[in-house]
């Protein structure tokens, strides 16, 4: 009983990685709180690079370990920043990340990363990772951190795939490349609005729509 | 001649920043409620784009390409930078917007008074390293990336306002609830870029 008691207590001091507040950082911005369609965070590369999906896989992962390290590296950081050049110091800490994805990228999956063009450098000015870093990192400790960053970076990533699922699926009527229609016998043409900058928009617009349809989430106009 | 006009209405109009390449989309659908705000805003792009570029491609010729720092010494003919663009267009940046604003404040206090809040915000709009970005992978030269980085900012300019004065009669329309605010925004906004691609059959 007393041992039980005595775990309880280094629990809240410490608090473990997957406390049920630290989860709550990663669920949250899978919906309510999503970076681009409630946040309106990051929305240039989503728009960009989806029209096809695995160009935007590509892009989602490189968010992804891009907002983690970086959260990461200013929140240890975060005591000794002075205030008036922090924003200067987050954007060295993300470019360097930036730069590391870069050539990860185009050592090793070189045509996506052509494909890509300058949206892999647009991370740096990515709101997203400017706007958690400067909302939460500043403040907090490295784990709440990490875990926010893991948030963030997956609720782009959904949106990423969702917009980039429907314009690929609907424009050239493929999934990852896979030309689903005429695997099962059927000719589909290809709706080419869908792959022109006007379609990702109307898609994205869509999917705020049935997305606070569902949750309820009213913006006063 | 003819080829800087062409390059400035290409940027303007067919490769607009906003409709084609959706570069600086966050404050783009952040600062335009308001058609005095948008256009001050506008006008802040411009004049950092126009500054901005001319200096990155300096930078870009006589620093980053391989090769380019020969002019220091012949034993440098080897080394390559090109790693190093991405950190230091965005340290260019950051530190040429933050030199605008000294300047503007000390020199017209009026244009500082209305530009003032959007300078700092600039810096990290994707329409500025984005349109360094572009101007590195095109064959300009110093005139050319001028015109290129003027016409592009009057691109952004022009899709600002013309958001911004749909938004401000958007207020009088009966939205569903759930596409008010930012959703009915991006159907618009995907509206507005399908009426830009009739620029795109233009050859000029």
């Amino acid at each position: 009983m007393s041992t039980e008691v005595a775990e309880v207590k280094e629990v809240k001091t410490s608090e473990p990685l997957f406390s049920k507040k630290n989860r709550k950082l990663v669920t949250n911005p899978l919906d309510i709180d999503n970076p681009i369609t409630v946040q309106v965070l990051g929305i240039c590369s989503a728009l960009a690079v989806t029209t096809q999906m695995k160009p935007a896989f590509t892009m989602a992962v490189s968010l992804v370990v891009v907002l983690i390290a970086s959260s990461m590296a200013i929140s240890v950081l975060r005591n000794t920043i002075p205030s008036r050049i922090r924003i200067v110091v987050q954007l060295a800490v993300i470019a360097t990340f930036v730069i590391m994805v870069d050539q990860v990228l185009k050592a090793f999956v070189y045509d996506v990363s052509k494909q890509l063009s300058v949206f892999v450098g647009l991370i740096i000015t990515n709101c997203i990772v400017m706007g958690r870093l400067e909302a939460f990192s500043m403040g907090n400790k490295i784990g709440p951190s990490f875990m926010d960053g893991l948030g963030n970076g997956l609720g782009y990533g959904i949106i990423l795939m969702l917009v980039a699922f429907f314009r690929e699926l609907l424009g050239s009527g493929a999934v990852f490349g896979f030309k689903i229609f005429e695997s099962i016998g059927l000719t589909y043409p290809g709706n080419g609005l869908l792959l022109l900058p006007a379609g990702a928009c109307i898609v994205v617009g869509i999917i705020i729509w049935v997305q606070r349809s569902l949750n309820g989430y009213r913006e006063s106009n | 001649m003819e080829n800087l006009i062409s390059i400035g209405v290409r940027s303007i109009f067919i490769d607009n920043m906003i409709f084609a390449y959706f570069l600086g989309m966050c404050s783009y659908l952040a600062v335009s409620k308001k058609v005095t705000t948008a256009f001050g805003l506008g006008v802040a792009v411009v004049f950092v784009l126009a500054v901005i570029i001319p200096i990155n491609w300096l930078i870009q010729k006589y620093v980053l390409n391989e090769g380019a720092l020969v002019w220091i010494n012949s034993d440098f003919a080897s080394i390559d930078l090109g790693f190093l663009q991405f950190i230091v267009f965005i340290a260019v940046i950051a530190a040429i917007v933050q030199l605008i604003e000294m300047v503007i404040e000390k020199f017209s206090p009026a244009l500082y008074g209305s530009l003032g809040i959007f300078l700092p915000l600039i810096a990290v709009n994707c329409a500025i390293m984005g349109g360094a970005l572009f101007m590195v992978g095109r064959p300009y030269n110093l005139t050319e990336a001028t015109v290129y980085g003027v016409g592009s900012g009057i691109g952004w300019l022009l899709a600002i306002v013309a958001l911004a004065g749909i938004r401000e009669k958007m207020k009088y329309s009966n939205v569903p609830g759930p596409l008010r605010g930012l959703g009915i925004t991006f159907i618009l906004v995907g509206l507005m870029s399908l009426g830009f691609l009739s620029f795109m059959g233009f050859s000029l």
